[in-house]
């Protein structure tokens, strides 16, 4: 590649300074521990519905959908669809109750709903698919910089965790929640403006159409009954799977209430909407435009090349800047909100346990915890560069979507389910999903219809671990924890109507 | 002489504690009484009644398109405003439907708790 390396560096480096500015500055309003790990439960819907959008657009929205849609055509809108669903169902099942809770991550729900031997699967899950969504987002980051600046593809990786994990061990959810508002309304300009500029050259162009191939506006994946199959179990897997996401919960324990967490979720709705149009455009002029990245496999970075292709000269260079400043910016909010959520986890189960006799103090434990929530998933970002971006991130919410999703629906609505009953209900859909995964990194090449299912498990392993948790809870049902009216109690009554919810 | 004052009657006013504390239907769901369970079972019921119409709405309005792409292949060659229609449907025309249905959930489930939350206050007055 022989062009002007200059907007890349630029705009990473402001991205990066800008990022841990604001994480200073908010510091200043950080004060108790409270303010440390929930932000004092009083972020108001408007920003902290700005910080979960910044939070959850990740390397997969920003670059994985443009490319997708480019390579692959209209099938792919379902991912964007699934994505923003997802907050629906988020929305009618969880938002509200998960915020009355009292929870702050989805073990300490486990636990308070059910007792402590839900606690250990739920916290290795959710370590699990932490680091499985931290995997896409790393190397998304060596892909942009190796767009970018012509850099090696380990920069990227090492350049986003060093940021996360200096200003995840300094900041804390309060100043963490000024960055993430700011990365939302950053990426979405970043796409906006660029988007805007390449329909009028388009358009000045006298709107050539591109070689529309007769799949490529089909919204179903190829093969008839098959491509159905695929298409409505990633249908399942991104609608279900976004309520059992570690990083999105957290955020719901900074609402005030459970009017203020719907609210909310509402605006996070309409925030994800109106990004979720844009990818697309950048697919299809994609189309027109860029036949030599098709040619050339490089299709995950189409949205930071098109600017080039379709602008020559210095306004092309500067557009590249800002889908760059973009790009890195979904690394940085996305892994700030996992590292948090994987980190905290850890830093609850393992590092701030004793070791043979000896105790780390507190803010140690979670630098701790941090610093292994980022190491592991660099490693293998390192080790394993070639997993496509979106597809880690659809095997990370197939396994949300198969175990979070079936404990958080039941333990929310249903009185009956028993800890016996969530432990048997997540291992099968945790070990029926982890399978898939595992097969998928390994080799995933494979034909035939085991490897179909193997490929997309969400539509078997989702119905699976819903039928093993009520089928095992209705025979454990001596288990039910006598507490359960009154957490139901705490989980559903407005916080205007004064009744006892139970200790907090 | 003989003239005994009359035996010492007790002079009580109404039993005002007892009316100034009702039993109160929150104090049903405190002590889980099958009263409590019926208020709880109600406010439970209503919520996830509204949240499953919701899903309904949405399996038909979005969940069904893949369906209908494959039952009738040639929507995919009408163009509406100058776009393929999956485009324009699954491009577009699915975040408004989602918000709307987002707007209308939180609505009804604000009047649901309102609802609720007048239904415990009647007793107390």
């Amino acid at each position: 590649m022989s062009h002007d390396i200059a907007p890349g560096i630029v705009a990473v480096t402001v991205v990066t300074i800008a990022t841990l500015l604001i994480g200073t500055w908010g510091l200043r309003f950080s004060r108790t521990t409270s303010d440390f790990f929930v932000a004092s439960r009083t972020v108001r819907p408007g920003l902290n519905a700005s910080a979960i959008g910044g939070e959850y657009l990740s390397a997969a929205s920003f670059l994985g959908v443009a490319g997708l849609v480019f390579t692959f055509g209209a099938d792919m809108l379902w991912y964007p669809i699934g994505w923003t669903a997802g907050y629906l169902m988020l929305l009618v099942f969880v938002a509200a109750p998960l915020r009355r809770s009292g929870a702050y991550t989805l073990p300490d729900f486990a636990e308070a709903r059910l007792g402590s031997g839900v606690r250990a699967v739920c916290s290795v899950l959710v370590v699990g698919i932490g680091w499985l969504y931290l995997l896409p987002q790393f190397q998304g980051a060596g892909l942009t910089l190796r767009a970018a600046i012509d850099a090696p593809e380990w920069v990227g990786p090492v350049i986003v965790g060093l940021v996360v994990l200096a200003n995840v061990t300094s900041g804390g959810m309060r100043s963490i929640t000024f960055v993430q508002a700011f990365q939302y309304w950053l990426k979405l300009t970043a796409l906006l403006v660029p988007a805007a500029v390449l329909l009028v050259v388009w358009a000045g162009d006298g709107t050539p159409g591109g070689g529309h191939q007769g799949g490529w506006s089909m919204p179903l994946a190829d093969g008839g009954v098959d491509g159905l199959y695929t298409t409505y179990s990633l249908i399942i897997a991104t609608f279900l799977g976004t309520m059992g996401l570690p990083h999105v919960v957290v955020r719901f324990y900074t609402n005030p209430d459970g009017r203020a967490a719907r609210r909310t979720t509402l605006v996070v709705l309409t925030l994800l909407g109106i990004f979720y149009l844009l990818p697309p455009v950048y697919g299809a002029l994609g189309r027109v435009y860029g036949d030599e990245l098709l040619a050339a496999g490089r299709s995950d970075v189409l949205v930071l090349e098109l600017p080039r292709l379709m602008v020559p000269g210095l306004g092309g260079e500067l557009l590249t800047g800002l889908v760059t400043a973009g790009a890195f910016a979904a690394f940085l909010s996305t892994s700030s909100g996992l590292v948090i959520a994987v980190g905290g986890v850890l830093t609850q189960d393992i590092t701030s346990r004793p070791w043979s006799g000896r105790r780390l103090d507190g803010i140690t434990a979670f630098r701790v915890g941090a610093a292994l929530a980022v190491l592991v998933p660099l490693f293998v970002a390192i080790a394993l560069p070639h997993v496509g971006v979106a597809r880690a991130v659809g095997l990370a919410f197939a396994v949300a979507a198969s175990t979070f999703c079936p404990l958080l629906v039941l333990g929310i609505w249903w009185r009956g389910l028993t800890d016996a009953g969530a432990v048997a209900g997540l291992l099968a859909g945790g070990l029926g999903s982890g399978a898939a995964v595992v097969w998928v990194l390994a080799d995933g090449s494979a034909g035939g219809r085991a490897a179909l299912l193997l490929s997309q498990p969400a539509a078997w392993s989702v119905p699976l671990a819903f039928v093993v948790m009520i089928g095992v809870s209705l025979l454990t049902a001596s288990r039910v924890p006598a507490h359960t009216r009154r957490f139901m109690v705490r989980l559903h009554t407005p916080e205007a109507v004064q009744v006892d919810r139970g200790p907090m | 002489m003989s003239d005994h004052p009359p035996p010492r009657v007790r002079v009580t006013g109404p039993q005002r504690r007892q009316a100034q504390t009702p039993r109160t239907r929150t104090g049903d769901i405190d002590e889980e009484t099958p009263l409590g369970g019926v208020y709880l079972g109600s406010l439970l019921r209503e919520q996830l009644w509204l949240a499953l119409r919701i899903v309904g709405l949405l399996v038909v309005a979005i969940g069904s398109l893949p369906l209908v792409f494959h039952l009738a292949p040639g929507l995919t060659d009408v163009r509406v405003i100058g776009m393929p229609l999956p485009w324009l449907l699954l491009g577009i025309v699915v975040y408004p439907v989602l918000v709307l249905l987002g707007w209308r959930y939180v609505r009804r489930a604000e009047r649901n708790e309102r609802d609720f939350a007048d239904l415990m206050r009647d007793v107390e007055r």
